[in-house]
């Protein structure tokens, strides 16, 4: 089954039309990707690279019963974007934007909240590399050939990281069942922990690869919730030890502001609740391998 | 971006803030006819520097006379002031804030800021006023009051009423703190501010509530809808490295190391400082060279990592997704060339076309060693440090 997408997902793609929603739209279908349609609006009606196009998300799932959107919308207007998906009764909402503001994050969870939970759309980022079921389908920017198909799950904040957790893995001959990257950004849409629970409730999933970094208090929270609810095996990197205190490293989100967000604390917590560690971005391979022999 | 204590103030009366009459000075001159233009008997010169704790740092002087405030001017003047905030090369004070005396009755403390597990704006208050945030949490944490603010509606008038009843407020001053609380909840949010921080807020003897002090910090990402906030950076606060990268539209931070980092992806940068600190060596920057990177833009990160003068080694690690090594390699060899590099160069190549980019650098011919694993190039680049500086 594995989480969130699959071959069978009906993806729009909200800024087909633009430089990179189009690149990415194709490198996604090229891989299997099931993309049903863009939004661009005013031109709606036409048709891109073979896709048809619509001027709102409302009107494209009408037409091709679309059931998750992936937004290659430029920051400014990427809240309004997500907020419109939302609106639309879209499943799954991937965010690839790298700088909104953090007060129109804040309005976009508010938002979200109008919806009753089983009706609430989730939001994967923004400030992410996207998701992948390696196999069957990808909405992101990630070369999905790094990916094997297996059954451990990936959960990263970074891009890159991700991709060196699944390449790794893959060269010591072990897959994964999906890879969902949560972004870099201090407000997003799924914490560590709302990832956690939809791997330990997947049936094709038997462990996890966490790969986080300093700042923030999500990492600490799933270390409560792998303490308390998990029953799969769970490793986890942190990057960031040697980051200095007080100064944002790259992602908005990277700062470190109260106990419990240094990489050196948030390893220890992790540490307690029983998650093996991977002590380099260089052993993620090794120490998966060492999880699932146990 | 940080601004100044004087254009914070400036921007907090906009909301209804109360502050001390004061004026700006760029000389010792100029800092005497403010003080004469303010009249009264004492005066405070406050150095201009993005930091806290400017007091401890000389920065702050209660003068009485013509000569005192000139004799303060001219020692903050020109001077670096160094404090636990400003890191050991401390920042210039180019401007100087003079300000009435006020007499104090009562030092509160107030932040407004972004809390990440309730995604929401907090309200962080303290009758503990003066002491820094730091010190009242570890020393009096029963004396914070947190109020977090509904993004819908925003911050309502009970909410800041229980805050001012919660800090012993004389219950004559209510009507004045809930307009001080409600009009910086309306700053942080109309302005896209990421704290806004008061301390101390006093009530002066004559019974009036009163800013003392402003810091305010906003959010890089939503300037662009604030053209009049951009235009209050001051240059002369960050570190030169950083404005000359940032100027390129670069993603770099400068660390006091020896090597230089070139990386795709913020958490991927991160991770190689870790590995180069765990190899025995100390990064000279953080540089994300973002997506999608070009032979420009890896020259021009070449550029900046080389624009700080303690630099003696390169590492240049890539995971290409959306990037092509070719393309790095590409702009790694016109780096080397065009730059006539001759310290010691590690390039770590992976995903996207990575054959043919070891390939380019291979048949290059030039004097770049290559490693397959981020293990690996932080040793070998620590390494080639470590034997450079022994020659």
């Amino acid at each position: 089954m594995s989480i969130l997408i699959n071959k069978d997902s009906k993806v729009l793609v909200t800024g087909l039309t633009g430089r990179i929603g189009s690149f990415h739209a194709e490198e996604m279908r090229e891989y299997g990707t099931n993309v049903v349609g863009g939004v661009t609006p005013g031109k709606g009606g036409t048709m891109h690279n073979g896709l048809p196009v619509f001027n709102t998300v409302k009107g494209a799932v009408a037409e091709t019963d679309a059931d998750m959107v992936i937004a290659f919308v430029p920051p400014p207007f990427a809240a309004d974007s997500i907020m419109e998906a939302a609106d639309a009764g879209i499943k799954t909402c991937v965010c690839i934007a790298d700088g909104i503001p953090a007060q129109d994050m804040i309005r976009v969870k508010r938002y979200m909240r109008r919806y009753k939970s089983q009706n609430r759309m989730r939001l994967i980022g923004p400030n992410c590399a996207g998701i992948i079921t390696p196999g069957q389908a990808f909405a992101g920017l990630m070369p999905p050939h790094i990916y094997l198909p297996g059954r451990v799950g990936i959960i990263g904040r970074s891009g890159t990281l991700g991709y060196e957790a699944a390449s790794q893995m893959k060269e010591v001959g072990i897959g994964v069942s999906s890879s969902i990257g949560i972004g870099g950004d201090p407000v997003n849409g799924s914490s560590f922990r709302d990832i956690l629970e939809l791997f330990e409730n997947d049936e094709d999933t038997d462990a996890v690869v966490l790969v986080g970094e300093i700042g923030g208090p999500q990492e600490a929270q799933a270390a409560a919730y792998i303490g308390d609810h998990m029953k799969k095996p769970v490793a986890a990197y942190i990057a960031g030890l040697s980051a200095p205190k007080g100064r944002t490293m790259g992602h908005a989100g990277a700062i470190v502001s109260a106990f419990g967000e240094s990489a050196q604390e948030k390893v220890e917590i992790l540490k307690e609740a029983g998650v093996a560690i991977v002590p380099t971005p260089s052993s993620f391979g090794p120490v998966v391998k060492k999880m699932l022999a146990a | 971006m940080d601004i100044h204590e004087y254009q914070a103030k400036e921007l907090l009366t906009r909301f209804g803030v109360n502050i001390p009459r004061g004026g700006i000075a760029y000389s010792p001159e100029q800092a005497v006819y403010r003080a004469s233009e303010l009249s009264g008997e004492k005066w405070v010169v406050k150095a201009q520097i993005h930091s806290g704790a400017r007091g401890k740092a000389g920065g702050v002087r209660i003068c009485s006379s013509e000569e005192e405030l000139s004799e303060a001017a001219s020692w903050m003047l020109g001077r670096k002031l160094v404090t636990h905030q400003t890191g050991p090369q401390g920042k210039l004070v180019s401007r100087l804030y003079i300000e009435e005396a006020t007499t104090i009755a009562q030092e509160i403390y107030l932040a407004f800021v972004m809390d990440r597990t309730e995604e929401r704006v907090m309200v962080v208050a303290s009758a503990q006023g003066g002491m820094e945030i730091e010190d009242i949490s570890a020393n009096e944490p029963d004396s914070i009051i947190r109020s977090v603010v509904d993004p819908a509606v925003g911050m309502q008038a009970f909410q800041a009423r229980e805050i001012a009843f919660s800090l012993g407020l004389d219950p004559a001053l209510i009507p004045q703190a809930v307009k001080t609380i409600t009009g910086c909840y309306k700053l942080m949010e109309e302005m896209d501010a990421n704290m806004v921080e008061i301390n101390p807020l006093v009530v002066t003897a004559s019974g009036e509530i009163v800013a003392l002090d402003g810091k305010l910090s906003f959010d890089d990402n939503a300037l662009f809808r604030h053209p009049e906030i951009s235009e209050l950076r001051d240059k002369s606060q960050e570190d030169p490295r950083e404005t000359f990268a940032g100027d390129r539209g670069l993603n770099y931070i400068g660390l006091d190391g020896e090597i230089g980092c070139i990386v795709n992806g913020a958490g991927l940068a991160m991770a190689t400082l870790d590995m180069i600190k765990m190899a025995g060596g100390d990064p000279a920057n953080f540089l994300d060279v973002g997506g999608g990177a070009s032979p420009d833009r890896v020259l021009m990160s070449f550029k900046a990592v080389l624009n700080d003068k303690n630099v003696e080694a390169i590492l240049v690690n890539i995971f290409a997704g959306i990037n092509r090594c070719d393309w790095i390699a590409e702009g790694v060899i016109r780096a080397v060339k065009e730059l006539e590099l001759t310290m010691p160069l590690v390039v770590r190549l992976s995903g996207t076309n990575v054959d043919e980019g070891r390939k380019l650098i291979a048949e290059s011919g030039l004097n770049i060693q290559t490693a397959e694993t981020l293990a690996d190039a932080a040793e070998l680049v620590v390494g080639a440090w470590k034997s450079a500086r022994a020659n």
